[in-house]
This record gives C-alpha cells, structure tokens and sequence, in this order.
C-alpha cells in the first residue's frame, strides 16, 4: 500500500517543475503546457485525498477540474492563434500588450 | 508490492518526462513528453481505484486537449518559434521564485506528513468500481455544477471561434 504522502510529495514535486517550466520558458505555448501540468498535480492531490478519505467528492473536483482545462485550452489556444497572426510571433516577452 | 513498485515506476516516468516538457527547445517535443507525463498520472489514478478518471483523463488531456495543442503548434510555424529565444533572461528571479516554492512545500510536507495519515490503510471496498457512484453523484447531488460545467463549455466554444476565425472584409 503505498502511503499517502508519497502521493503527495509526486504532486508537489510536478507542480513545482511546471512552475519552473512557466517561469523559464519563453514559448508561450510551452508556457500553456506547463500549465496544464500545474493542473494535472493538482488533480493527483486531489484523487490521493479523495481515495484515502474514502468519499467520492475529490474525484468529481478532478473532473470538473479536467473540463475547466478544456474550456481553458480551447479559449487560450484561439487566443494563441489570433495573437500569432497578429503579431508574427510566440515570445511572451513581446506579447505585452492588450491592444491587438 | 505490485502497486508499489508500478507506483515508483510511473512517478519516475511522469517525473522524468516532465523534466523533459520544461527543457526541450523544441515544443513538439515539450508537448510528446507531455503525453507521456499524462499517461504515467492516468496510471496513477489507476492505482487509487478511479477507472473513470483514468479514461477521462486519457480521452479528454491526452486525445482532446494535448491533439488541439499540437494542432496548433503545427498551425503557427514552427520555424519562427523554434528560431527565437527559448529561456527566460531573468532567470535568477525565476530560479529564486521556484526554490522558495519548493521549500515552501517540502516545508509544509515534512511538518504535515504526520496529519496525512487520514486512513493509513486507504477503505479497501468503499471505491472500487466506482464509475456508477461518479455517474450518479454528477447527475444528483452536482446537478447544477454540471449545468455550469455546460455553460462554461458552451461559451468557450463560442468564444474560441470567435477569437480564431479571421476577419471578416
């Protein structure tokens, strides 16, 4: 059986690489992809608390999380592409403004 | 036994691949290793008895979000990202931030690890095969989290079209 804090120690290590990868990176899409890592961490922590506290609710937060990523991916990555064409590129260091 | 040992080995595949996701230049690459970083969770939500997370996240991360991914890394050329500059230049602040967030946690697990132990046997039978209790659970008691869950689906589609498509003349 293997114990909850190892688990636990799993999702925190792969939250803190995917900040790593967030902060480092310059591609915004890798940046998205780091993001969805930061998700998926979480998303263990949630199942490891869900399944030793033996109720169901962290798994139903898992899945509204995972649709919550989905929505976050479509809206981002259409954002991705319209920035692409207006811009002509993927730095996030020059991607600082709002106005397209 | 076995779980442990397919424990250690998923983690070190998801642990491995996700140091991989952060380092490769090219983001093709960063996001195939994601896939394996994706797979190796799943296997883990294998492990804690969750059948339906498992194929939700398979289905959903790996054959939904992480296809429209690379579907868009092939739409936006990859030569122009693969040319510019892949690495933060601060990244001594960087470095400090992500150290200080790792203390932080290693911190909080070292000291919480004793109130961890919520059932240090997780309850053998009360989860297995728990695909229907999820199904019933999502259409009674989370009835209207799901109608929100619809709504907010609803408008990121509408919103990803509009910001996508080009402009009209």
């Amino acid at each position: 059986m293997v114990p909850l804090s190892h688990y636990i120690a799993l999702s925190a290590i792969l939250f803190v690489i995917g900040a790593a990868g967030f902060i480092f990176r310059r591609n915004i899409i890798t940046v998205f992809m780091c993001i969805e890592l930061m998700l998926n961490a979480v998303n263990l922590a949630f199942m490891a608390f869900s399944r030793f506290r033996g109720n169901l609710d962290g798994q139903l937060f898992v899945f509204f999380v995972i649709v919550v990523a989905a929505a976050e991916a479509a809206v981002g990555l259409a954002l991705i592409i319209s920035l692409y064409r207006s811009r002509d590129t993927l730095a996030i260091d020059e991607l600082d403004s709002m106005k397209l | 036994m076995v779980a442990e040992v397919t424990f250690f080995i998923l983690s070190a595949l998801a642990l491995g691949s996700a140091v991989m996701v952060i380092t490769r230049r090219n983001p093709v690459h960063s996001a195939l290793w994601l896939i394996v970083t994706l797979f190796s969770v799943g296997g883990v939500f294998l492990i804690l008895r969750a059948p339906f997370l498992f194929a939700v996240q398979i289905i959903l991360y790996v054959g939904g979000i992480m296809v429209l991914i690379i579907f868009v890394i092939m739409l936006v050329s990859v030569d122009v990202s693969g040319r510019q500059q892949q690495f933060s230049r601060q990244w001594l602040v960087g470095l400090t931030t992500v150290l200080i967030l790792a203390a932080e946690l290693g911190y909080a697990l070292y000291r919480g690890s004793k109130g961890f132990l919520l059932a240090r046997s997780a309850p053998a039978a009360a989860l297995e095969n728990n695909t229907q209790a999820i199904g019933t659970a999502l259409y009674q008691n989370y009835m209207l989290p799901v109608e929100i869950a619809s709504i907010l689906l609803l408008v990121a589609m509408v919103g990803a079209v509009l910001m996508a498509k080009r402009k009209m003349e």
